[in-house]
């Protein structure tokens, strides 16, 4: 993975983890891999990783159960509001993109339905 | 862990590390930065009990850093030191000879990642495969301090990867690492603080993730402000 150096790095490898599990590529229940693992995996610094897995735990992403590792939420309400999270956050940035060309909510929607005709 | 206390080298007229406080603790993977001459090898040669201060002092868990330190502290200089009549093999046996904590079986492993063999000879290595050579004869070792003196250098893009990993293997909550290097870029997620030096001077240490945080700045935009203008 390429890193942004200009943004936390535990901010980057979270958002791609919460992405993978409002996806399903990572599975209601699933075994993450421990923080070491985790750190050699992405190559990235042991504590960065500890920290990636104590915000995830606290947005309720993942639980961590003593001895036994963290594991991916298996609450199937609280997936579908990540995914829901995530969309709004891209829908934020689509629409901050398209007020810089002087356009708004109206216009997005009909530029929705041309593109969508055009397939 | 490492503690440098008005730390002082001269040489001569010239100070190369000038009254240097710094303390480092393990479970850090620290970052040292700093033009060429700021005097970040004599710092490390200092801390590795390999020179001797002119002034002030340097302390492994409260006791001046010597030949007691010596068995806890890897060390990788930018000078080449093998002989050249040693094979990769031989390097493995002289290093198992000097160091209790070197662990063959951890050598041998880490010269299967790097395409290393033990029967080459050292002295028709590539820059690059002898670059390899002293990163996975350092890091075989079960040291307490391992300071990496430019790992990247002479090390391609792919390979980078595996030093890396190499290094973060290590990354434990018991140990310290110090790296210095001029491609600040390649150190960015490995390490979690940076050491900023300057003329021997100490500037700041500074934890990357949260500079990253409160001021959106990369260890390579800080490294900019700090020396850009004086250096050029």
């Amino acid at each position: 993975m390429n890193f942004d150096p200009m943004t936390p790095i535990w901010l980057q490898v979270a958002t791609r983890l919460k992405q993978q599990v409002a996806t399903g590529a990572l599975r209601p229940g699933a075994k993450l891999p421990g923080g070491r693992d985790l750190a050699l995996q992405f190559g990235i610094n042991p504590n960065t990783a500890a920290r990636i897995y104590q915000e995830l735990e606290r947005e309720g992403v993942c639980d961590t159960r003593r001895g036994l590792g963290t594991f991916v939420t298996d609450r199937e309400d609280r997936i579908l509001a990540l995914r829901e999270e995530m969309a709004l956050q891209a829908l934020r940035r689509f629409m901050t993109d398209l007020s810089g060309l002087g356009m708004g909510a109206g216009d997005a929607i009909q530029l929705i339905q041309k593109e969508e005709n055009t397939k | 862990m490492i503690t440098s206390k008005q730390l002082t080298r001269k040489f001569g007229s010239k100070t190369a590390v000038d009254r240097v406080d710094l303390t480092l603790e393990p479970g850090h993977v620290y970052a040292m930065l700093g033009p060429n001459g700021s005097g970040k090898t004599t710092w490390m040669k200092m801390a590795a009990g390999l020179m001797k201060p002119t002034g002030g002092e340097i302390l492994y868990d409260g006791q001046p850093v010597g030949i007691s330190s010596r068995r806890f502290v890897a060390y990788m200089s930018t000078e080449p030191y093998f002989y050249n009549w040693m094979t990769v093999g031989d390097v493995g046996k002289y290093y198992q000879d000097f160091f209790e904590d070197f662990s063959m079986e951890k050598f041998e492993r880490l010269l299967q990642h790097m395409e290393l063999e033990t029967g080459m000879k050292t002295r028709t290595l590539s820059s690059g495969m002898m670059a390899k050579l002293k990163i996975a004869v350092t890091m075989a070792r079960d040291a307490k301090v391992y300071m990496l003196d430019e790992p990247f250098n002479g090390i391609d893009l792919l390979a980078r990867d595996e030093i890396r990993r190499c290094i973060l293997e290590e990354a434990k909550p018991e140990k310290v690492l110090i790296l210095s290097s001029h491609l600040v870029e390649e150190m960015e997620a490995v390490a979690d603080r940076a050491v900023f030096i300057r003329q021997g001077k100490l500037i700041e240490v500074r934890d990357l993730e949260e500079m990253r945080e409160r001021d959106g700045v990369s260890m390579a935009d800080r490294y900019r402000e700090i020396y850009g203008h004086v250096e050029g």
